[in-house]
């Protein structure tokens, strides 16, 4: 049996290693698009702020794990996929065949199309040679724009004010993380990151970008520097490489634009198969795709969510490891499923650290939902919970780290609160007494 | 033989012995609220219950973290942050549905219990035997596991 795991981040790495675990004479083969060992994009933060070097991203430190567990790695990038045939044709024109094959390709950063995007000082922030780019761009001093305060958008934000850049971020929707917060909380971030001294400007977008100087925005200005340039031979020390123009009409200065406006999942390759591509690949909870041998986990694939069960994307590293272990499981002959897709995040934006879980939105009233939000702005602190009947469906913190996990145990569980409930409606903060009073047995020696 | 932690809520007085062994086992000073186990107080029912790690069989931190700062200490069953790998990215505080995972501002890192590589102070320091460190098939640690197979509800 050969198992071809199309992608090496956290799925394509749990999915091997699992496979190994549960299949000793199998052939895995495990296929990543980038030159470096398999490596996690979320300690990518970490390492623009100096706090790790590349080795600290990587997903297993040791330089021999992958080759005592026999798992092949390759290089390449899946062109063309044979479902028939059961090959994969990759861009350098190799092919591996396969008898289970995992789509685990993840997602890639999108770039809106904005006349200017692909200046070469405008980068994206999601390999490791986006990094480097963006760590010799991003020295002190110079005056970054970033596009999105969406998650990836908000963690990227602390490793460039530690830089020391001077930083304006913009975002269309009308508060920080809109995806992942409630209106009062995504609000405190922004007031909280504005306090940090970075500008935020929010419900606006990038209309063009241009190299400055070289453009109508220069005019005659632009005119005379492009002749002081020609003439020295070199840049004057405080000339901007961009001119960016929101859409507001404000023309802002920039020696570097960093797009984090959103991702979306590697499938180009799935063109022409009968693989079901919607937003993402559409899988079960087994993570099969509905054709025969083939799976698909992590970023790249929808899956039903665990309260409503509709189809989602949840490009998140729990998700990412959760899918990868079942997807390989079910590739050895051993279906399992998962409960469902639960989006859970924890974010630290320069200090101020939020979580949201689930169904953090809410449930309408007539359909059994309520909720309660607590706010001490003056202390940034936020707790809301959300409720369906009396069972927790989603939740929303800032400034809460300790034990929130439960949060995820009580949603997840569909723990039903019973006389709870209404303790914390009254007072949300005991969320832990709740889980303790509801999960711990009075004896457990009794 | 592996051990495990026994947590009796109906022999435990809330004392809080154990939060100030573990906190300073673990960071030199007494300070409870650095304790990696908790005693939850139910003042209505006179209920106190201890709480920490069970070191669950599905390690949902350990799957959870991106940069394999969690690793299992195979002597014991024990989930060990590794801290110099950690980069305190908190992925595994909410991944572990549990709680028992939890960030430490002040060091920019996440902390759990870690059975203190066999020798539990929580368990030395309990006056009335509500923590006891014994081997797993006394400790009713088949009926721990059921509570967390209960929340770990489909997962596998």
């Amino acid at each position: 049996m050969k198992h071809l795991i199309l992608g090496n981040g956290p799925t394509g790495v749990v999915a091997a290693e699992t496979l190994r675990g549960v299949t000793s004479a199998d052939e895995i083969v495990m296929v990543g698009s980038e030159p470096e060992p398999p490596y996690s994009r979320m300690a990518i933060p970490y390492l623009l702020e100096g706090n790790i070097d590349e080795r600290g991203t990587y997903l297993r430190k040791t330089d021999s794990h992958f080759g005592d567990l026999s798992i092949r790695q390759k290089q390449g990038r899946a062109r063309a996929l044979d479902t028939a045939q059961r090959r994969v044709t990759f861009e350098d024109g190799s092919v591996e065949t396969y008898d289970r094959l995992l789509i685990a390709t993840g997602s890639h950063p999108v770039r809106p199309p904005i006349p200017g995007v692909d200046l070469p000082q405008v980068q994206t922030c999601w390999t490791l040679e986006d990094a480097r780019a963006i760590a010799s761009l991003a020295s002190p001093g110079s005056r970054v724009l970033q596009l999105g305060a969406g998650f990836i958008g908000c963690i990227i934000m602390e490793a460039l004010a530690k830089r020391g850049v001077e930083l304006t971020v913009v975002e269309m929707g009308d508060r920080m993380v809109p995806r992942m917060m409630t209106p009062k909380a995504g609000g405190m971030i922004k007031r909280w990151v504005e306090e940090q001294g970075i500008r935020v400007v929010t419900g606006a977008g990038v209309q063009r970008i241009d190299p400055a100087g070289a453009n109508s925005a220069g005019g005659i200005g632009g005119m005379i520097k492009s002749v002081v340039q020609s003439v020295t031979g070199n840049k004057p020390a405080d000339s901007a490489a961009l001119t960016v123009t929101l859409s507001t009409g404000d023309k802002l200065e920039c020696d570097l634009v960093i797009v984090a406006a959103g991702v979306a999942p590697n499938v180009d390759f799935l063109a022409g198969t009968a693989i079901e591509v919607n937003k993402g690949v559409v899988v079960n909870l087994a993570m099969e795709t509905g054709v025969d041998g083939v799976y698909a986990a992590g970023d790249v694939t929808e899956a039903p969510d665990l309260l409503t069960g509709e189809n989602i994307v949840s490009a998140i590293q729990p998700n990412a490891a959760d899918q990868g272990r079942i997807a390989a499981l079910g590739m050895a002959g051993r279906k399992v499923e998962l409960p469902g897709v639960l989006p859970i995040n924890v974010l630290d934006t320069l200090g101020l650290i939020s979580v949201s879980f689930g169904q953090w939105w809410g449930e309408k009233p007539e359909d059994d939902g309520s909720g309660v939000e607590l706010a001490d702005e003056g202390l940034w602190r936020y707790l809301s919970l959300q409720f369906k009947g009396d069972v927790l469906i989603g939740a929303t913190a800032i400034g809460r780290t300790d034990q929130v996990g439960v949060l995820r145990g009580l949603i997840q569980n569909r723990t039903s609160l019973g006389r709870w409930k209404k303790v914390l409606m009254d007072n949300p903060t005991r969320f832990v007494d709740a889980y303790i009073a509801t999960s711990q047995p009075v004896s457990i020696a009794s | 033989m592996l051990k495990s932690l026994h947590l009796d809520p109906l022999k435990c007085t809330g004392c809080l012995q154990c939060e100030m062994a573990c906190s300073y086992e673990k960071t030199g000073v007494v300070n409870p609220a650095k304790s990696r186990i908790k005693i939850f107080n139910f003042e209505a029912e006179g209920r106190k219950v201890p709480y920490t790690c069970t070191q669950c069989a599905e390690a949902w931190c350990m799957a959870a973290c991106p940069v394999e700062a969690i690793k299992l200490d195979k002597g014991t069953g024990a989930k060990v942050v590794l801290e110099d790998t950690c980069v305190g990215c908190k992925v595994c505080t909410i991944a572990c549905p549990f709680g028992t995972v939890n960030y430490m501002a002040d060091v920019g890192k996440v902390q759990k219990c870690d059975l203190c590589g066999g020798d539990p102070a929580c368990a030395k320091a309990c006056p009335t035997g509500a923590i006891t460190y014994i081997d797993a098939d006394w400790t009713g640690l088949d009926k721990m596991r059921a509570w967390a197979e209960k929340a770990n509800a489909a997962a596998l």
